[in-house]
Order: structure tokens, then sequence, then C-alpha cells
């Protein structure tokens, strides 16, 4: 694929070395609260891609109408706006995992990664940069969900996507010698886990630094 | 009475804001470096919640229910914080300058701080719960009792990692390690201890 160096920068950068959640820390609040299983932190991350993606085309278009000292409440607005509408969906869809998350869905409105993207960068780049930049922070936002629930919902319940990994036979209910950990369900492991990250993501990266 | 009293211990230990749903993370990672301006940010925090949640409540349970406007309630409840914490800020600047100039840049940012917004999405969830369940919001005094102790367990929160980060100052972490990692450890670490407040009832 034909794609210049800029444009390759804005989309895969967020995917690692410029990650919205390990480096950048924007939108912890949702990404620890929704990845106790990998399903719902699946519909988390594509909810939150489809959304940052929108509301920067959006906020691009306007960028040059937008009064400077109103741009919050109309950023907030348009954002408002699009969670509504993939709430409304999730709701027609999927209801088991619209249920799951809960009040997160419409907490994607206050999420850090929306206003920050909003504000660095579709105020100031023409539409296809923005999108682009939309799409690569969502990911980057989902890789990392998708991260955390997985060690979470293979080490706390022992299955992956509601299958079964770790053999019933295993388990010392049937004679085993391994038991599920009820500490990976909490929500504390969450934030240890994500601490993980941290570590491994900086102690990889460090010569960028 | 006594559910209002219930409530607010729960929202304060049981069911914090910070430890149990994540919500307003970010500038709990981000503001609490030292304690004197975690304590003005969970001020500000704790006074926002107060005024916006009841606000929300009423609109919730007069406006859009009898109208059948649910669906709405993401739309209007933002526009509600924003325009509150607009007020705020201005009614601060008036008749406080002193306080105005300790908060500084927080006010603006709490906007769209997720504990304000949470707590309104929770008080929506609960308005539906059974009166007699703990967590159940029943009348206005419920949700102003539900406020005040979301946002103190907030204070809290953000109060007790400050004090730890201040000593952290002079541990020798691994240097991959420092900052923010090891600061998501102390918070996970925080929380196990949080847990033990589960159950707790009055």
């Amino acid at each position: 694929m034909a794609l210049s160096q800029k444009t390759k920068e804005t989309l895969l950068g967020p995917l690692n070395a410029n990650n919205p959640v390990v480096v950048q820390v924007l939108g912890i609040c949702s990404a620890l609260a929704v990845t106790v299983q990998l399903k719902p932190a699946l519909v988390m991350g594509v909810a939150v891609t489809i959304i940052v993606a929108m509301s920067n085309v959006i906020i691009s278009l306007l960028r040059n109408t937008i009064p400077m000292r109103i741009r919050i409440i109309v950023q907030l607005v348009v954002v408002a706006a699009l969670v509504t509408l993939v709430s409304e969906v999730l709701k027609a869809f999927a209801y088991d995992v619209a249920m799951q998350l809960s009040v997160y869905i419409g907490l994607i409105i206050t999420n850090c990664i929306l206003m920050g993207r909003l504000e660095a960068f579709a105020m100031t780049n023409k539409v296809w940069d923005s999108f682009l930049d939309g799409l690569g922070n969502g990911l980057g936002y989902a890789a990392i969900l998708i991260i955390v629930a997985f060690f979470r919902e293979l080490f706390g319940a022992g299955t992956l996507l509601g299958f079964r990994i770790i053999p019933e036979s295993w388990y010392v209910a049937n004679g085993g010698f391994y038991e599920n950990c009820g500490m990976m369900m909490m929500p504390a492991m969450a934030l240890i886990i994500v601490g993980g990250i941290i570590w491994a993501h900086r102690a990889i990266n460090k010569e960028e630094k | 009475m006594e559910h209002a009293l219930s409530l607010f211990v729960r929202s304060i230990f049981a069911d914090n804001m910070i430890f149990a749903f994540f919500l307003g993370m970010c500038s709990y990672l981000a503001v609490s470096k030292t304690v004197k301006t975690s304590l003005g940010l969970g001020v500000a925090v704790t006074f926002v919640l107060l005024i916006t949640l009841p606000v929300n409540y009423l609109l919730q349970v007069y406006v859009l229910n009898p109208l059948n406007l649910g669906y709405l309630s993401f739309i209007l409840f933002i526009a509600v914080i924003a325009a509150i914490v607009q007020i705020v800020e201005m009614v601060v600047e008036k008749f406080s300058p002193s306080l105005y100039a300790s908060l500084g840049i927080f006010l603006p940012l709490i906007a769209v701080n997720c504990a304000i917004m949470g707590g309104s999405l929770f008080m929506q969830q609960r308005i539906l719960l059974d009166p007699e369940n703990v967590k159940a919001i029943a009348n206005i005094g419920d949700a102003f009792a539900y406020a005040l102790g979301s946002g103190l367990g907030w204070l809290v929160a953000i109060c007790c990692l400050a004090g730890i980060r201040e000593k952290m100052e002079y541990n020798d972490v691994p240097k991959p390690l420092q900052g923010l990692g090891i600061t998501f450890i102390v918070v996970g670490l925080m929380a196990m201890a949080f847990m033990c407040f589960s159950g707790l009832n009055i």
C-alpha cells in the first residue's frame, strides 16, 4: 500500500510508541472496568474506535466554524450524539453485552482519549489525517483492553471469549491441581496488570526516550 | 434518613468511585503528585458532584421519564454538567477569588472528569432499583447523600495516593517502572485494601 511516511506515523504510531493508554495516559477509567472478560473488552474497543474516528472527522470538518470559546461544549455535544447512537445500536443488536458494559458506554463521552485527540489533533488537521489519527488511537486503546482482558479472563475464569481453555480435569474439584485465581476478577488486579504492561512497554521502548 | 446515611457511608468506602469503578482515573493519576493540589481538586469534584447529581436526578425523574426521552439522557447530562461547571467557575471567581486561585485550571477540567458523569449515570440506574435495596436512590435526599459520599470517597482516595507518592519520591524503583507504572501498582494495592470495606452496612 502506498502510504506516505507521515500518514503511516499517524495511523500506526498510537499502536505502540505513542499508545493512548500506556504513554499518553488517556482513557484509563473505562480501560480497567470493562476488562473482566474478553468479549465486552472487544466490543468496547470497537465502539471507542468508531466513535473516536467519527468524532475526529466531524470536528475536523467543523474546525474552521467553531468559535474557540465554546469549542469544549461543541465537542461534547458531537461526542454525546455519537455515543447515544452507538449505545442504541448495542442495545438493539447485542443486549447482553450492553448490559455488561452498563454505564461505561455512556462514559465514553468523558473518555479522555476523545477530548484529548479532538483538542490535540482534529482541531488543527485535515479530515483524512484526523480520521487516521482517530482510527489509530482507537485501535491502540483496543489493543491494551484486549491484552488486559486476555490475562484476566484466562487466569480468572479459565476461559477465553466464553470457551474453556484450561481443561476441567485440571481443577482441584475434579481431582486436579489447579484453581482459578479469584483475585483476577477483582478491580484491583486490572490496575496491577496495566502497571505491568507499562513496565514491559517502557523496558522495550527505552532507547527512544 | 437511615437509608440516606447508609448510602452515604457505602459510597465513600465500599462503592468508592476510584477503587470499585475506576471513575475519574485520568485526573486522579495526573494531579496526585502533592497532597495540597490533590485536596483542592478533591474539594472541587465533591462540590460539582453535589450540585450536578441532584439536578440530573430531578431532570431524569420529572422530565425524561414522564416524556419517555430516556435515550437523550447522555446529551442532557453532559450539557448540564458542562453548564454547571461554567456557572460554578464564574460564581467562585466572583465571590471567592482566593478559592478560585487555589483551584486554578482544575475547575474547567472537571467537566470531563468521568467521576461526575459516572455519578449521574449510576444515579440513573439506581432510580430503578427496589427502594429496600441499600443502593437505591429513591428521593432527592438520597441523591444528595450519594453525591456527597461519592465526592468524599474520591477526595479520600486522591489524598491517600498523593501522600504515598510524596513518600515514594525517596524510594529506589526500577527505572522502566518509575512514574506511571509504580503508581498503577500502588493504586492496585490500595484498591485491595479498600476491598475489605465491601459488605459494610449500617
